[in-house]
Order: structure tokens, then sequence, then C-alpha cells
């Protein structure tokens, strides 16, 4: 059954949106939030767990201090206020990948409150604009365990049973809830999906986590309503859970817009419910209703004791944050020497960590945008994928672009050492060995090609040697392709005028 | 003083998985109702300036370093399990949501 959907335009025209994100963010602690439990991803199932993350009897927790300080500093970070006092609570539901058959989270005491995050995004006059997106909490939680379902339909509806896995029950999460965002208009996704963007950027900086969101070390829910244009009311809202790349945040929302709008549109109203979002299709569907099943009776934690952190704690945390986010896009774009159009590219595309990161291993900060926002967003866009879950490293697109600088590559090789690095083949120097993809600057080499190219080209050779030097280009192609793209045209270039000038 | 009815000791039920009749319902509504009164007696002389105790002890801030201590082995921790499949646990089918 699919849903009825108008168009984005013809719902903006008649609807405003409001939307809220809900963020989970994993900490890269080296254990978990309550127990000594290693926090690593991808160990073998039910090899990272003890008696308190499994939930036995007489098992007691205790909370990890460097998860409490990634906490307040990730609310530091977003302008919030730092509770002098608050508690972990229960939220008490039943589901098999939680064994305690509550999740230890926070309810009405969150360690940080009322922040706001400033968002670039691009304005539809091609400039960029700030919207402020208010914080209206982050609080600390568990994550809970994976499960797998078996039965023929590979998924939940349809199993026969499924499989449990622990080993990331009781990871570190920081919830990070938004004000709702009203008056965006048509940027709400766009808006949506940079704040998402930027908070990432923010996470990495902050160093706190590993912000992958194919690892799902970064999850969002997107809440989204619709009401009258101009009415200034707030509508009902769905919540679509675990939309889990940017480009599925601003689809996912957009989807919801032309959803809502065509339900109005009807007569009918949103009915509040959980959504799922199908990443292949692009729609989301009906999950469970706003019902019983979320009355979680949470209460106070009577495991955990309260946290009074210091103002002195505190402060000092202040002392570690890394630069605001806008300052931060202002000095890089100055060092790289990057235009506004440049920048705005970069930071749209999600890139501006990645070309920071080449740069940082030796690459010009020209050349890393070229591979970044050229090649590799080609690439990306493709396969439908993210730039930073692309197999290649920014390690790796430096080295390609040594291999560029030093002449051991041109370009065009470049692009097949990149497809070898993307296929898994290695690093670039492993992958130019394998293919044997080296330009050839041996003169003995390419001397005979020179030699050849020249025998075979007498006009061409007439018209260099009377020092039209322009025509050496056709020999240098003539050269290119008897050696299949592998000769180092400069040194080419240099025989082929010694030879004849 | 507290009203506990029937369909709220129901809704309880249904939230903590417990399946219980009619007779049963009867019975443990007025049951709910007594405790809630009793409790509430402690509201009648606790004045506004006693704040609502959820820890006993006056006791904040105890922390664990974030270092790694030893794991069960895998079939130590599984050894609970009523059955395994994949060194998992094998749960009965989960209707509803995925999380």
């Amino acid at each position: 059954m699919s849903d009825q959907v108008l168009s984005f335009e013809d719902a903006l025209e008649r609807y405003d949106p409001t939307f809220g994100l809900e963020v989970h963010v994993e900490l890269n602690t080296e254990t978990k939030m309550f127990c000594g439990c290693q926090n690593a991803f991808g160990a073998e199932p039910n090899t990272q767990t003890c008696p308190t993350c499994l939930g036995l009897p007489g098992s007691m927790p205790v909370v990890n201090r460097t998860a409490v300080e990634s906490a307040m500093r990730i609310g530091l970070a977003l302008n919030c206020q730092i509770a002098d006092w608050c508690r972990f609570a229960r939220k008490n539901y039943f589901y098999p990948d939680m064994p305690k058959n509550f999740q230890t989270s926070q309810y009405d005491e969150p360690i940080a409150f009322d922040g706001y995050l400033d968002v670039e995004v691009a304005s539809p006059d091609g400039g960029s604009e700030t919207v402020r997106v208010e914080i209206e909490r982050a609080h600390m939680e568990e994550d809970t365990g994976k499960s797998l379902h078996v039965g023929t339909s590979g998924r939940i509806h349809g199993a026969d049973y499924s499989l449990v896995d622990y080993n990331r029950a009781g990871i570190p999460l920081i919830e990070i809830v938004t004000k709702p965002v009203a008056g965006t208009r048509a940027s709400a996704p766009a808006v949506a999906r940079a704040y998402v963007e930027q908070l990432r950027e923010l996470i990495l900086a902050l160093g706190v986590s590993e912000a992958r969101m194919d690892q799902g070390n970064i999850r969002a829910d997107v809440n989204l309503s619709l009401a009258p244009a101009g009415s200034g009311e707030l509508g009902t809202r769905t919540e679509t859970k675990n939309v889990n790349s940017f480009r599925s945040i601003e689809r996912a929302a957009r989807y919801e817009i032309g959803r809502q709008a065509a339900v109005l549109e009807e007569g009918e109203k949103v009915f509040q419910e959980t959504r799922h979002w199908h990443e292949d299709t692009g729609v989301t569907t009906s999950g469970r209703a706003k019902s019983d099943a979320d009355d979680y009776r949470y209460f106070p934690e009577p495991d955990l004791v309260p946290l009074a952190p210091s103002r002195e704690w505190v402060n000092e945390l202040r002392t570690t944050l890394p630069e605001p986010p806008r300052e931060r896009r202002a000095r890089l774009q100055a060092e790289w020497g990057f235009s506004d159009l440049e920048m705005r590219d970069t930071v749209g595309a999600g890139a501006l960590v990645l070309v920071e990161q080449t740069v940082a291993a030796g690459a010009p900060a020209q050349a890393a945008r070229k591979w970044w926002l050229g090649e590799l967003a080609r690439r990306a866009n493709e396969t439908e994928t993210e730039l930073s879950a692309l197999p290649i490293t920014p390690a790796d697109v430096a080295r390609v672009q040594a291999l560029v600088d030093a002449r051991t590559i041109n370009d065009k090789l470049a692009r097949q050492v990149l497809d070898g690095v993307l296929a898994g083949e290695g690093d670039p120097d492993e992958v130019v060995a394998a293919r044997g993809l080296a330009v050839v600057s041996d003169d003995g080499a390419l001397s005979a090609a020179v030699d050849e190219a020249i025998a075979a080209n007498p006009d061409v050779a007439d018209k260099i040697r009377e020092g039209k030097l322009n025509a050496a280009g056709a020999l240098i192609g003539a050269v290119m392709k008897s050696m299949k793209g592998q000769a180092d045209a400069a040194r080419v270039r240099e025989l082929i005028l010694e030879k004849l000038g | 003083m507290p009203q506990i009815t029937r369909d709220e000791v129901r809704h309880l039920a249904d939230l903590a998985r417990i399946d219980l009749d009619d007779a049963e319902l009867d019975r443990l509504a007025p049951q709910l109702e007594g405790i809630l009164d009793a409790i509430a007696s402690i509201s009648a002389v606790a004045a506004e300036d006693v704040p609502a105790t959820s820890h006993p002890v006056p006791l904040s801030n105890v922390y664990r370093e974030d270092v790694v201590a030893a794991s069960l082995a895998p079939e130590e921790a599984l050894s609970g399990a009523p059955q395994v499949e994949q060194q998992r646990f094998e749960v009965p089918r989960i209707l509803g949501d995925e999380q």
C-alpha cells in the first residue's frame, strides 16, 4: 500500500513545515556506559558482555566518568546549560534487545539543556544563510543490543525468530533533541540535513565519537508536522525513525511534507505515529501509533547516585572545546584560499572534514577539494552513498595527489588508482604496484616510443623542426597511445623537442 | 485519596505483560488502591520542605574510570540462554517495532 503524496511545491504553497530532530551519538569511550566491557565495533557476537550489561540479577551499574565528560563537552559545544544536579531514570519497556527490560536514560533532568547550533545552509539566491537551531536538551543513555531476524523475509515482519547480540547493549549514547524548528519553509529539508551534518562536524572536532553514520554511530529521528501556511499553528507530527544518512534526512523530510500535505488535502487528520524510512524506495511507512506502548513509567534510577558536576569541572571542560563551527569554517576558508562558492560546495557536499583531513595528510587544499568534490563525489552519487562512507581515507587521497605531484602517475592513472582503492585492492601504492599503473619516465622506453612516433608522423615532425612547437601535442598523443596512457607527458615533450629542436 | 479503576489495573497488567482474568482484576484493583492509600498517608505528614526521596543515602558523583575490565566468555554469557544460535541469544518472534 503506498500513500498519496502531494508535490513538494504544492505542499509548500498550502502548508508550513515544522521539524525537530533527535540525534543519537554513540560515544567512543574505551568502555560501556555503566560497566567495564569494551566499546568496540565489529567484535564477535556476545564477546563484550558482563552481568551488568546483560541485566543479570544482582549486578550494579557505575557510570563512566569519561562518558559524562563527553556528554558535558557536547552540551557546552552546543551552548547548553549544564545541570548542577541530575539523575538517571529507568525507561521501562519490553524488547529483547534490552535485557534489563528498561533502558537507563535521563528523563526530566538532562545533563545539558537550552542550547543552540547556528547552521549554515545554501539560500535559494545562491548565497548562504544562518539558521539557529535551538537545542532542547542533550541527555545520557545507553544503546541496545543488535537483533538479527531469522526467517524467509530477513526482516522483522515475517521472521520466525530473532538472534540477539548484546555487544552494543550499554554503549554510551548521547541523545540530542532540538526544539521545533519553524519558518524555514522550502529550506526545511535542507536545514534538517545541514543541522545533522554540522552537528557531526562538531562531534568530530570534539573527538567524542567516531561519528560514522554507516556504522550507526550517529542516528537521527526526524519529527515533522504541517500547519496551514501562515497560520503560525503547530500540526500533528510524525516521527520517522533511524534515518541514517544525510541524504536520507533531506529525502525523508521532503517525503513527509508531501505525504502529510496529501492527507490534509483530503480533509483527513495526520495520525501521530512512528514511521519507518525505507532507503531503497524513498518512502516512509506507518509504524506503530503513539499509544499505551509509550507509557514508559520513568522513575529515578535507584542503582546510580545523582550527578552533581562541580562548576570547576564544567569550566575546565569549557577550555577544552574546539573552535565554534562558524569560526572554524571562516578560518579553513582563509587557510585554503577557497572562494565563497568553493567553500559552500565543500560544506554542502559534506566534505569539509574530509578536505581538512586530506590537507592534514599533506595534499594541497585545491587538490583535496578537486578529488573529493569531483571524482569521488561522482562515485558516491553513483553508489548512493555518503562521501565519508566511501571505502577510501583522506590519507589515501593525499597519497594519490602526492603520486601525481611526483609524476609517478598522471591524472588519468590517478582515477584508476582511486578505482582500485575503492575496490578494496589496498592503499594507493599497492594499487599502483599491483595494476602496474606507474607512468614510464624511463628515458630508454620513452625514447624508443618517441622515435616511433616521429617516424610514423613525418609531417608533424617537420612542422616542429620549423619551430611550430604546438604541433608537439600530436606526437605526445601518439606516444601516450602507444604506451597506454602510462607515459610521463612532460618528459615525452622534452624528448620530442630535444630530438627535433 | 487515590482511586484506581479496573481499567487502570488492566493497563498496568498489559504493560507488565501479565495476563489477568476478570476475577483477578476484581481482586487486585482494591488491593492496589489500599497500597496507594498507605503511601498517600506518608505524603500527608511530609511537609513541602521534605523533598521526594529517590536515593536513601545522600551520595552523589560516584564514577568509574574508563578502563576496560574483563568481559564474560561468550559461553558464560550465553549459558543462561534457553536457545543459542550463531553465538547469539535466540528469542521468540518479535512483534512490533524494530528499535
